[in-house]
């Protein structure tokens, strides 16, 4: 009897070290509901692809719990390997120097070809440092999108607005049918950043912040005053709903049909093609026409995977497998197909179109292209310090535009300061 | 006149160390890590950092967004305080007449008690929802252009309702238990002398009721000041146009989303500040009139 407990114990004992042979590396995201699903299944894969890392996926809440867990673990000398940093938080981490291991680094320290041309133009350079090394691995990558209900437009007898000229047509129309025409979910994501770039206008001194953290920010300029004095009359004519500054409240307003055309994510659309009970299409994001460039292609949004340095070699060779899986055109066929996020590689791309996704559902490849339109020089992206507060003064002073507390001049003078304000704090505080 | 001194004993420290110790941990310490990094200049994850003296301290108090949150979170504070502790002190009168069912009324009546202030803040902004909420429906039906979303008034209402709806039973609970600690003997004595039912509220059980209303008054304005984060986190997250966020909102947005560690501290420490300064005024000028 002692000896079959002792052969058991000896057994589970053997298991357990089988077990623990593989190494765990830790991945923090922040993908929840559907999204979060992918993201485990995509685990589960790797999980099944190899045997000598065991990746372990966690959900900590939306892009800014993630980011504070990140902070907090990092300080505590607990950190995950791999953390999901969203686009406005980028210059946080790349700027704490020495926090994260820049993926390319990591790549080539382990043996993974990397060729920083085999992401798609606009990923490429918007996680990279000014010269062009790639810090952070783009995961999941989206743009905004506008999405039209089909039947209010044909109500109304217009055709998809591809300008802010045929929008302004098509709006009394719409107003007429019903419905009101526009509303948008992000308010310094696609009316602020993605403004800049679809116009290929300078957003920020020192290419666009690439270049230093002595920057100022240069929003307040005519074209983009200009385009939020059109946005509040819209408003008060009816043209254009504002729900606030919850991402949910606009776009419920679109799925329960009050608002005929509203502007998300490309990674909104299969969400949408969940909730909306109606039949809706996409299309590329409306640019004034004789404004700076226009049309040029979008800023990434979205966010990107950070490996924290303070590893062990062989962890974060693990990190380095997960990567490689992650990139490889099928992983990201999967997760392009599932979620709506374009695929980041050329490769992953050119699958998608062998394999007829796009003919089946042409809808999904307007992101992605509008991602390939033609790049200007201020389209790569941007990489501003305590961008994440910048963005609430802006979400502060867009309320107060619409609800007529201040006028676009004012509100973009405080937009200005504040945001001036606080890059030059980001700068004391990183620059030594 | 001689003090009487009593031999001191070790006793009564070694009972009152763990409290101590709790408050050392979970509050000195944090407390003074604050303060620490209130002078300091430092990137989210550690990598290095400066000493800059009072330059956080200038950079908050010379922001608008600052000040208005400041006006905001006293007129917050003052107006949840008053409102929460008048309706809980006229439903405790109320509920403690009552002779029939009085049990379950009372339970009901605390019922709000176990809800925590992010699902009370839930509830409001579904209550709220412009597409769908019933009360955003009933207000605009009686003809007010009821709008939270974009009018800073209408927010300050939804948020003020949510946490003085939320802070009623609490302060229910021990208002009811202050009316059943009046003797019986009193009351009556005092329903001999004067038949006007209201006089005898204010002369007689209003007063004896001081001691717990100002305990009240003390916990509503901490509860206002801070515990409201949850409510405003879920409802408004201090929109429109930042005119209902609370200081201690600010200082959640600006250190755990914005990663402003030493803007958040100074923020923190001038909070500190504020409320110590507004206890002891409450304690030297507003307990002088409460006779226990």
């Amino acid at each position: 009897m002692f000896r079959k407990t002792l052969m058991a114990a000896a057994a589970v004992f053997a298991l357990g070290n089988t077990a623990e042979a593989a190494t765990e590396i830790t991945w923090w995201h922040a993908m929840d509901g559907a999204l979060g699903g992918v993201v485990d299944q995509i685990t589960a894969d790797f999980n099944a692809s190899q045997s000598d890392y065991h990746l372990v996926a966690v959900n900590k809440g939306g892009y800014e719990d993630t980011m504070t867990a990140g902070i907090a673990a990092f300080r505590a000398k607990n950190q995950p390997n791999i953390i999901q940093i969203f686009d406005a938080g980028a210059a946080t981490i790349i700027n704490a120097k020495g926090a994260v291991k820049p993926v390319q680094d990591l790549l080539e320290e382990n043996n993974v070809k990397f060729d920083i041309n085999d992401y798609i133009p606009g990923v490429r350079y918007f996680y990279a440092d000014s010269d062009g090394k790639m810090i952070g691995m783009p995961f999941n990558s989206s743009t905004p999108l506008l999405y039209y209900n089909k039947e209010a437009l044909a109500k109304a007898g217009v055709d998809v607005p591809k300008t802010w000229q045929e929008f302004e047509e098509a709006a009394p129309k719409l107003k007429e049918a019903g419905y009101i025409a526009l509303a948008q979910s992000h308010s310094p994501w696609i009316f602020f950043e993605n403004f800049m770039s679809r116009h290929n206008l300078q957003m920020a001194t020192a290419n666009n912040g690439y270049d230093s953290t002595d920057v100022e920010i240069l929003y307040n300029n005519e074209a983009l005053k200009d385009h939020w004095q059109h946005v509040k009359d819209w408003k008060d004519a009816g043209y254009y709903g504002y729900y606030g500054r919850a991402w949910g409240a606009n776009q419920d307003a679109f799925v329960q049909q009050q608002v005929a055309m509203w502007i998300g994510s490309s990674g909104s659309f299969g969400g949408l093609r969940k909730s909306a009970q109606f039949d809706f299409g996409t299309s590329t994001l409306p640019y004034w026409k004789g404004v700076g460039d226009a049309p040029k292609s979008t800023f990434i949004g979205g966010a990107s995977l950070f490996a924290f340095s303070g590893h062990s070699a062989e962890e974060d060779a693990g990190v380095a497998a997960f990567f490689q899986f992650l990139t490889k055109p099928e992983t990201q066929y999967y997760w392009h197909k599932e979620t709506g996020y374009v695929p980041i590689t050329n490769a992953a791309y050119e699958l998608a179109k062998k394999d007829g996704y796009y003919k089946e559902s042409p809808d999904a490849e307007v992101g992605i292209q509008q991602l390939s339109e033609e790049g200007g020089d201020w389209t790569k992206g941007y990489r501003l310090g305590f961008y994440v507060q910048i963005r609430e003064v802006i979400y502060r002073e867009v309320d107060k535009i619409m609800n007529g507390e201040e006028t676009v001049d004012a509100a973009f003078n405080t937009i200005e300061e504040e945001a001036n304000g606080l890059l030059k704090r980001f700068n004391d505080t990183y620059s030594n | 006149m001689k003090r009487v001194q009593f031999e001191h004993s070790a006793v009564p420290y070694l009972f009152i160390a763990p409290q101590i110790l709790i408050i050392s941990i979970f509050f000195l310490w944090p407390a003074a890590q604050a303060v620490y990094q209130s002078f300091l200049l430092e990137d989210a994850f550690g990598m290095s950092s400066q000493f800059v003296w009072f330059r956080n301290f200038e950079d908050v108090l010379s922001s608008a967004s600052w000040s208005r949150s400041a006006i905001f979170t006293v007129i917050f504070s003052v107006l949840v305080a008053v409102i929460s502790i008048a309706i809980s002190l006229f439903l405790a009168v109320r509920a403690d007449e009552v002779i029939r069912g009085a049990k379950s009324y009372r339970t009901l009546l605390m019922w709000g008690y176990a809800i925590a202030p992010p699902v009370a803040g839930l509830l409001g902004n579904m209550m709220f929802n412009p597409l769908m909420g019933d009360l955003y429906k009933a207000f605009n039906s009686f003809g007010f252009e009821f709008n939270h979303i974009q009018n800073a008034n209408d927010a300050a209402f939804v948020v003020i309702l949510i946490a003085v709806w939320k802070q009623v039973s609490v302060n229910f609970i021990f208002f009811l238990s202050g009316l059943q600690g009046i003797p019986k003997s009193v009351q009556e004595a005092a329903t001999l002398d004067c038949k006007s039912a209201e006089r005898r509220f204010w002369t007689i059980t209003f007063p004896l009721l001081a001691p717990t209303t100002f305990f009240l008054l003390v916990i509503n304005l901490t509860y206002a000041f801070f515990e409201t984060f949850g409510i405003i986190d879920v409802s408004t997250k201090g929109s429109p146009g930042g005119a209902t966020a609370t200081l201690v909102y600010k200082v959640y947005v600006d250190g755990f989303i914005g990663a402003d560690l030493g803007g958040s501290s100074a923020q923190s420490v001038l909070l500190m500040i504020m409320v110590s300064v507004l206890t002891v005024f409450q304690f030297r000028f507003i307990e002088r009139k409460v006779h226990y």
